[in-house]
């Protein structure tokens, strides 16, 4: 087969690349996007800061892909679902889950600070590729139940190399189900490079291996991905099955603030990719089209600034869950032997205060 | 007419496509359970009867089975799968133990994953490598799965029905040395709950405490004793987890001896748990320290030295010989 041509609709430096499959989408969508990238950009930045002030146990940051974050919320229609990595807090947020409830996750208080079924964006998953199999689940029954419900799932290039995306992948071939399966190519996996994962031509590469069409796209380009994947979740939704989408993206930041990105990569490939950021790109493409003046990015700023604020505010308090919590969720009716546990814990917690 | 003769296959299907007929949301799939009707037939015609999107055959992945039960999970079905054979459920573990398991208690109860997870189970069956692991301990140690094995084709009927109903994942062990005995099957009477063992035989002198395939073997040997002279009783676990510890501990301290049987390896497993409980609480009932008949620690053996690896009613009846009746 030949190699696949990499979708781009905006250049890096804001000109329009004048691609013959798919057309721009118009002005004033693409300053929605902006909005939301700079959102992103500020909620990331924030998180990493609420690390560093012992607010958060860890943030993986996605400083570099919030085009990808940006665009797989917003082709999304209301009743469809995202299934997140632990990566994609953005995405998560930008499909309307409050933004604190998101990083309970991080801030040690529970394991999934907010209601799955309430915005249909699933627990975000930390063991690699396995949320996939779910996704295809989901899409599965909505489609037996004929619902036009779309599944887009979210996973990274080191993902791509676990049993469950292979698994994934092919089940939604088999069974035609509506989901989008979209790959973000940062390039690393903690610190093994994209080398060491796969020596296919590309990761798009591998829906040719499962029947279902694929595409490369630039995943800094929120304009090229909100086309791509908007093309395939209107596939999906219509019956014609999954599509896999592999976005060309880069982990500005370390894995985690944990990690030190200095021992496996160079700084000038850093300073390459910041010459491609999505923010900036677009922001060039929007001043030239003159959509975006002082005024307009002076309102973005101060929006995403609310968000930052909003978080700020609520991981300062101190909370402390209550231990009983350990107990109830574990079964849905009563469990003799949790009882007897959860009873000797209280005592411990009533010696504890009294003593 | 609700009664009748039924194999433990003919029970399961039974269950299967009675709970199918009384919800739609009951969905059955896996490696050959279409038109094969699964390898031991226990998924026999639910294709031709409820069309291909009620029991369907998947791509063969078991972690992809899994995962694509939780996701139909979280979208309103109650899905009931099947995993071939006990060896070959392992690569569904990280789906079974990291999601299946934990999806409840890390949503805060706002996801709640109602599948049954149906396994072919344990030896006896002189099955090739691979095809008779005793997986329970596995099951058990991962807290948010209930793990139910029942001993009788009426039980095979009624929690299977309870399984499938049942708001958390289940784990169905299945002792597939009994899938072609028959039994009177009246799927009319309910059977008890999910979490209640059942006392299978009374007894004055020791109990005998069991689960799944190892229950007719520890009647057998009951059956044994009596013309020896001794009484023992037997309890049938019929679920791990919930274990049932009052209705074990209250029959242990009647009789103050006790051996439990299970045909898994003995090391770290659900037989220790049971023998450990007895011990901590019955201590001052108990005229003998707990005994243990279980299989060898070595992975199963080849089909013709099963019969010296799995506990048999001799096995069994030593083990009661050794609870230090001389000394009272």
């Amino acid at each position: 087969m030949s190699e696949l041509r990499l979708v781009r609709l905006i250049e890096p430096d804001g000109s329009a690349s004048g691609d013959d499959r798919y057309a721009l989408p118009a002005p004033g969508e693409l300053l929605e996007h902006y909005r939301a990238l700079v959102r992103g950009r500020r909620f990331n930045e924030q998180a990493s800061a609420l690390v560093r002030q012992g607010r958060l146990a860890v943030y993986p940051s996605s400083h570099g892909q919030e085009a990808c974050q940006v665009a797989a919320a917003a082709v999304l229609r209301d009743g469809d679902w995202l299934f997140p990595t632990y990566r994609d807090s953005v995405a998560a947020v930008e499909r309307g889950v409050d933004p604190v409830e998101v990083m309970l996750l991080l801030s040690g208080d529970w394991h999934c600070g907010y209601d799955p079924m309430r915005h249909h964006v699933a627990p975000q998953a930390t063991p690699l590729a396995t949320q996939l199999p779910h996704a295809v689940g989901v899409a599965h029954a909505a489609r037996l139940k004929g619902e036009d419900t779309v599944v887009l799932a979210l996973c990274g290039d080191g993902a791509t190399s676990e049993g469950d995306f292979h698994e994934a992948l092919n089940f939604a071939a088999v069974f035609r189900a509506p989901v989008v399966f979209l790959v973000q190519n940062n390039k690393y996996a903690i610190s093994v490079p994209l080398a060491r994962q796969s020596v296919a031509s590309s990761l798009a590469a591998k829906g040719e291996g499962y029947g279902m069409p694929s595409a490369l796209v630039d995943g800094n380009d929120v304009a090229a991905l909100t086309a791509v994947l908007g093309e395939a979740v209107r596939r999906a939704a219509g019956g014609d099955g999954p599509t896999l989408m592999e976005a060309d993206t880069y982990r500005m930041d370390a894995h985690t603030n944990a990690d030190d990105a200095s021992r496996y990569r160079d700084d000038a490939e850093v300073t390459e990719w910041a010459r491609r950021d999505p923010l900036v790109r677009l922001r060039a493409h929007l001043r030239a089209a003159g959509v975006l003046d002082d005024e307009e990015e002076r309102a973005i700023a101060e929006s995403a600034e609310q968000t930052a604020a909003y978080l700020r505010t609520g991981l300062s308090a101190d909370s402390e869950p209550d231990p009983a919590e350990l107990f109830a969720h574990v079964y849905a009716g009563p469990a003799p032997h949790l009882a007897a546990q959860a009873e000797l814990l209280a005592a411990e917690l009533t010696a504890e205060v009294h003593s | 007419m609700t009664a009748t003769k039924l194999t433990m296959a003919q029970a399961l299907n039974t269950a299967l496509r009675d709970a199918m007929t009384a919800d739609e949301s009951v969905v059955v799939f896996g490696e050959d359970v279409g038109p094969l009707g699964g390898v031991f037939r226990v998924t026999d015609g639910l294709t031709e009867t409820f069309g291909e999107q009620r029991c369907f055959d998947t791509p063969l992945a078991e972690s992809g089975i899994a995962g694509l039960a939780i996701g139909m999970a979280m979208n309103g079905f109650r899905p009931v799968i099947e995993m071939q054979f006990d060896a070959f459920a392992y690569p569904a573990f990280e789906q079974i133990t990291s999601h299946l398991a934990k999806m409840a208690n890390r949503t805060r109860g706002r996801v709640r994953l109602p599948v049954v997870v149906r396994v072919p189970y344990a030896g006896g069956i002189g099955g090739v490598e691979h095809h008779c692991d005793s997986s329970e301990a596995y099951y058990a140690h991962t807290p948010g799965l209930t793990v139910v094995a029942p001993a009788t084709n009426a039980d095979a009927y009624g929690l299977l029905r309870a399984a499938i109903e049942h708001p958390d994942p289940v784990i169905f062990l299945e002792p597939k040395r009994h899938y072609f005995t028959r039994e009177e099957v009246d799927t009319a009477t309910p059977v008890p709950p999910i979490g209640q063992a059942v006392v299978r035989r009374e007894g004055r002198d020791a109990t005998l405490v069991a689960y799944g395939p190892s229950v007719p073997v520890a009647l057998a040997a009951a059956e044994l004793a009596a013309t020896e002279g001794r009484d023992l009783g037997v309890v049938d676990l019929r679920s791990i987890v919930p274990f049932d510890e009052e209705t074990v501990l209250a029959q242990v301290r009647r009789t103050g001896r006790a051996v439990v049987v299970a045909e898994a390896q003995g090391f770290a497993s659900v037989a220790s748990e049971i023998a450990a409980r007895i011990g901590e609480r019955c201590f001052h009932h108990l005229e003998a320290p707990v005994r243990r008949v279980t299989g060898f620690d070595i992975p199963y053996p080849p089909p013709k030295l099963e019969r010296h690896h799995l506990p048999s009613p001799d096995r069994i009846l030593d083990a009661v010989d050794a609870l230090q009746w001389d000394e009272t």
